[in-house]
């Protein structure tokens, strides 16, 4: 089969899963919906409430978050031409959280425009982490790859110290806030909670997309992209610019969710190969498949209860990323050293 | 002939220590002009210098008579192309998907590959003995089939100049002589201008026009290969004696060291 071949096949399958995905997780749950209680204008119970104002929203920005992180995710690999950068290891994530973490500890509520203050501090804390990762690579142009993931992993660390000093000298409460939002869940999402994530989304993803020649370039090394003419500073600037407004507009909304970012292109591309231009869809696509999956099993396996997303997204993602690691499938490889 | 690259007082230097000072040298169109040096002379600087990955601090450089700062790196990618000493790791695309990203200078965001983008991609592969590798992983080859990889995708930019730096190094006898013959394909069938930084003296010798000889950032020699020879050239350049001899059937000069 072709690699092309493999593509269409295997894209076709991701948009099968999403639609079927997208159809079916708002049916499961606690409360019993069926398709006849929906289509009947004179039901009026509860359980329409319960589909079209909880389970429709939460479905949707659950997707539109597995997108955003997968998608950021691809974008770092091969930014940093590493399979461990993710905006989750390189401590864009642990900025959020902090901001977070700020936004509870001083116990201050506001809102602007519709956007939680919580939210907006763990924007504005994603997009310090980036301005500190982004100043670096701008400051000394003699950083190598592996100094800037050893900034990244430096930054992370610094970040989340901050956040378990925060946590100390709060209150039980607020601690037990801090923990919870730490976690990652779509607990509280509404309509609003997706029309605050999905034009971040939407832009980044967007230029993601426009931008998969380059990708597929940088992934090669500065020198060979320079000399096949991309403009490695502005691209570069671009794809940090686009990786930012994706996980500060979802991890905003969602808390740090970890492992979708880093997985879901190395699956895609162990399937269908590194070309950006089939891996970047592809990966969009299994990304928002996956964590609607992963939050649908969250909400209902312990009903009422919740279990916090990023435990599920860990505990089926890690023995799953590590059976492939090991079966034979993966002897290609995910990355070489020359 | 005219003039392909113009080299004009470059000077490169990293914190405050020179690795080129005031270099100038012409480049012809259609010629094969070998660079050599001792380490850390400053080859592979200069060859960045004149690729545009490294930016001069002062000097000039000149492509087709145009200043280095008035292209694109776009533009200046579909004139000239750089192969560089080995690349890093890398994602595991096929040969052939690496081969067609040379054609990134020619494409834009949204166009689809057109039938010339594909002749050009077939043809640097043909000559480049590459063709059947084309549906392998390019971490699967060895070090000379990845090497003539490296060769067709420069090749496959399309452009009338070739920078490589050290194409042969850590390549065996047989693997250096089928790049060097790949190489005189490129400059004599396909009329690319080639400067290439090398070691095998030897083989600079009897292959280029001309060979550069640079030291502690500075030519030291620039001239026919034949003159490399005379006097004690060498030996300036790389602080020990050699000796020659001509080679019985050809009648080449053959160095080794005293």
């Amino acid at each position: 089969m072709t690699k092309t071949a493999k593509f269409i096949l295997f894209f076709s399958v991701l948009v099968l899963l999403t639609l079927g995905t997208l159809l079916v997780a708002p049916f499961i749950g606690m409360t019993k919906v069926t398709v006849a209680m929906l289509v009947d204008p004179s039901y009026e119970g509860i359980e329409k409430d319960i589909f079209w104002r909880i389970r429709i929203p939460r479905t949707l920005v659950s997707f539109v978050a597995g997108c955003g992180l997968a998608l950021s995710g691809m974008a770092f690999q091969a930014m940093f031409r590493n399979p461990l950068a993710t905006p989750f290891t390189l401590g864009v994530s642990a900025g959020a959280s902090l901001g977070a973490a700020m936004y509870v500890r001083l116990g201050i509520i506001f809102s602007v425009a519709g956007a939680s203050g919580i939210s907006i501090f763990a924007f504005m804390g994603a997009l310090l982490s980036v301005a500190l990762l982004y100043g670096l690579t701008t400051v000394s142009r003699n950083f190598s790859t592996a100094t800037m993931l050893l900034a990244g992993v430096a930054i992370s660390f610094f970040f989340s110290s901050v956040i378990l000093f925060t946590q100390y000298i709060s209150d039980h409460t607020q601690s037990y806030r801090i923990v919870r939002w730490l976690m990652g869940g779509f607990e509280v999402s509404g309509f609003d909670s997706l029309f605050n994530m999905l034009p971040f989304v939407v832009t980044g993803g967007a230029i993601l997309l426009y931008m998969t020649k380059e990708l597929n370039l940088i992934t090669t090394g500065d020198e060979i992209a320079i000399s096949r003419g991309v403009d490695i500073k502005k691209v570069k600037n671009v794809i940090f610019f686009a990786t930012s407004m994706m996980v500060g507009g979802v991890v905003a909304i969602s808390g740090p969710i970890g492992f979708v970012g880093m997985m879901s292109p190395h699956i895609c591309r162990l399937i269908i190969g590194p070309n950006h231009q089939h891996l970047t869809p592809a990966t969009l696509l299994f990304g928002g498949v996956f964590l609607t999956v992963c939050d649908t099993i969250a909400r209902s396996v312990i009903a009422p209860a919740e279990i916090p997303v990023g435990v599920v997204t860990a505990l089926i993602g890690g023995p799953f990323f590590v059976w492939l690691l090991l079966s034979g499938v993966l002897n290609k490889g995910i990355f070489y050293d020359s | 002939m005219e003039t392909a690259i113009d080299v004009k007082n470059i000077a490169y230097d990293i914190n405050g220590k020179n690795i080129l000072r005031n270099v100038s040298l012409t480049v012809r169109k259609g010629e094969y002009v070998s660079i050599v040096g001792p380490n850390g002379a400053g080859k592979t600087t200069l060859l960045k210098v004149m690729a545009k990955i490294l930016p001069k601090n002062s000097g000039n450089v000149f492509v087709n008579a145009l200043p280095l700062g008035s292209y694109s790196q776009k533009k200046l990618a579909k004139i000239l192309s750089y192969v560089p000493q080995g690349a890093g790791a890398m994602f595991p695309f096929t040969v052939l998907e690496f081969v067609m990203m040379g054609r990134y200078p020619h494409l834009s965001s949204f166009t689809r590959i057109s039938s010339e983008d594909k002749m050009a991609v077939e043809s640097a592969m043909a000559i480049t003995e590459t063709t059947q590798f084309s549906e392998n992983l390019i971490n699967t080859l060895s070090g000379g089939e990845r090497q003539k990889v490296f060769i067709a995708a420069a090749l496959a930019q399309g452009s009338s100049m070739m920078l490589l730096d050290e194409p042969t190094t850590f390549l065996d006898p047989k693997r250096q002589s089928e790049i060097n013959a790949i190489l005189k394909s490129i400059n004599r069938q396909s009329n690319v201008t080639i400067v290439s930084v090398t070691h095998d003296i030897n083989h600079a010798i009897v292959s280029s026009e001309r060979i550069i000889a640079l030291k502690n950032g500075e030519v030291v020699f620039n001239g026919a290969s034949a003159e490399l020879l005379e006097d004690n050239n060498l030996e300036l350049i790389f602080d020990i004696p050699f000796h020659y001899a001509l080679s019985a059937d050809r009648n080449q000069p053959v160095l080794f060291l005293k």
